[in-house]
């Protein structure tokens, strides 16, 4: 099984560790002048979202972890689970709720996103950085108020609420910043 | 990617921190100068290298000879002080391969100074003199290594064995090697030192941490105490390593015997071993006089009188755009 040596640690660096899949995090070097060389790491399990601390010395190595990185359409939610399929092999994916994770708010039907697969399963999926929805209801807008800094929820097709500035109608398409699930602007198309 | 690597030629550093840098260089050879040192220059590339277990020489290979980028330019500098030099500096780089991080980057500027008669005291006494010149941070402190892991570990790091240095680090929850062997005691002094001891270390004022673990020796003499330590120092600024000395060691039969240690512990480490025999032997051969030597790291003196955190902010062109 293929393996990082400590000279290739990094930030994003995707290891194997008791078969669970994990993203390096942090990785600091120390070393007394005279001492060992440790890397004190922070790793990040990718299937439960819990952080390690992990120490290795220079010349310690970590499993790579076979993980790929797949652009997938949504398709559909079935029940529970959100099915997906790889834009390139048309292979259909599905992930649970707890996989999608916030996400579902901004899944539209024909959305291609990033998915990471591990052992050939998916366990985690991204969308887009920007997506644009259509508002299906909110509080009547005020007319000529185009401050932003006053919001009011605005419920759009995917059934999540955003806080939009007051001028946003029904039926307007809103652009959404995924990263931090702020409304960014209003948009024709 | 080759386009991104050579796109951005800019120094990492500010024109500011740059500027401090010179006038640091400038009040550094000042100080040397008003005490009677001269500076003196050594090859970066010799046939001979520090053998030590932890540091590793970047090696240049031409004409089916094998020379060394110097970790330091300690050899050099005693083969001077075996000729009659009695007080030397010296600002050169040094090359360490694979240390990389934020304190840290493989070729760096080190300052390293001897003056022969010096014991520890005056050796500590004026690595403090230089800190204060230099960071105006006001005298250092001594601690010595057995009580600073008493008063930050709970542990005597002289007479504690293996086991309980390994169920100090448990009860700690300090995240460990796999890899540390169960008899490598200087390495798990070392965990505890990195996570526990050194972060307080130099916080209101500089302390000279003294009196290393014999098997910590290097290049210094061991004073027969019981236990036995060995005479060399650490400087340490807000918790940052910055300067290490050696009250020197003299004996060749005893320059021999831990090299050949240290080989055989690089072997089972599996790193090439470095060559036991140099030109140092033989001026230590012909009689080295007894001394103190002191290594301190420039970039990081200056990153502590630049308020930064990392070596990249005080340096023009770190490894990764070298």
């Amino acid at each position: 099984m293929a393996g990082y040596n400590t000279s290739d640690f990094r930030r994003g660096l995707k290891v194997q560790i008791d078969g669970d899949p994990y993203i390096m995090i942090e990785c600091n070097f120390v070393k007394p002048g005279k001492g060992q060389a440790l890397y004190k790491c922070k790793l990040r399990n990718l299937l439960r979202n819990t952080v390690l601390d992990r120490t290795y010395k220079s010349g310690d190595s970590i499993e790579a972890a076979d993980i790929e990185e797949i652009a997938a359409q949504y398709l559909y939610r079935q029940a529970d689970p959100f099915v997906f399929m790889d834009t390139e092999s048309y292979e259909q994916y599905e992930l649970s709720i707890e996989q999608v994770d916030d996400a579902w708010k901004y899944l539209k039907e024909g959305m291609v996103c990033g998915m990471m697969l591990f052992n050939n399963n998916p366990i985690a999926m991204t969308p887009p950085n920007h997506v644009v929805l259509k508002v299906e209801y909110c509080e009547p807008g005020m007319k000529g108020n185009t401050a932003t800094n006053v919001t009011k929820p605005c419920k759009v097709e995917t059934g999540a609420e955003f806080p939009c500035p007051s001028f946003v109608e029904m039926g307007d398409l809103i652009k959404i910043d995924t990263r931090t699930g702020e409304y960014v602007e209003r948009v024709k198309e | 990617m080759t386009h991104t690597q050579h796109n951005n030629f800019r120094p990492t550093a500010s024109r500011q921190n740059l500027q401090l840098r010179a006038r640091l260089l400038q009040r550094l050879r000042e100080f040397f100068d008003q005490r009677g040192f001269l500076e003196v220059e050594t090859p970066l590339l010799s046939a001979d290298t520090v053998v030590d277990r932890h540091l590793d020489p970047f090696c240049v290979e031409f004409d089916n000879r094998r020379m060394w980028l110097q970790t330091s330019p300690e050899f050099a500098m005693k083969r001077l002080l075996a000729d009659g030099a009695e007080a030397i500096y010296q600002v050169t780089r040094s090359f360490r391969l694979g240390e990389q991080g934020p304190l840290h980057n493989p070729e760096f500027t080190i300052v390293e100074w001897y003056r022969t008669d010096d014991d520890m005291d005056a050796g500590m006494q004026l690595t403090g003199d230089l800190c204060e010149a230099m960071l105006h941070c006001g005298p250092a402190e001594r601690l010595s290594y057995r009580d600073a892991f008493e008063q930050y570990v709970g542990i005597d790091p002289h007479t504690a064995d293996v086991g309980a240095l390994i169920s100090k680090v448990e009860e700690l929850g300090i995240a460990r090697p796999d890899s540390l062997s169960a008899d490598d005691r200087d390495g798990w002094l070392d965990l505890l030192l990195v996570d526990r001891v050194q972060p307080h270390l130099g916080m209101e004022r500089p302390t000279l941490l003294y009196d290393y673990p014999a098997g910590q020796a290097a290049l210094a003499r061991v004073r027969s105490d019981d236990p036995p330590v060995a005479e060399r120092f650490e400087l340490c600024v807000s918790g940052i390593e910055l300067a290490n000395g050696f009250h020197e060691l003299l004996e060749t039969d005893e320059l021999l015997k831990r090299n050949k240690n240290i080989n055989a512990q690089r072997a089972a480490d599996g790193k090439p071993t470095l060559p036991e025999q140099s030109r140092l032997l033989a001026a230590m051969h012909a009689g080295l006089p007894a001394s103190v030597g002191v290594a301190l790291g420039f970039d990081r003196l200056v990153m502590l009188a630049a308020g930064a955190k990392s070596l990249s902010e005080v340096m023009a062109f770190p490894f990764d755009r070298a």
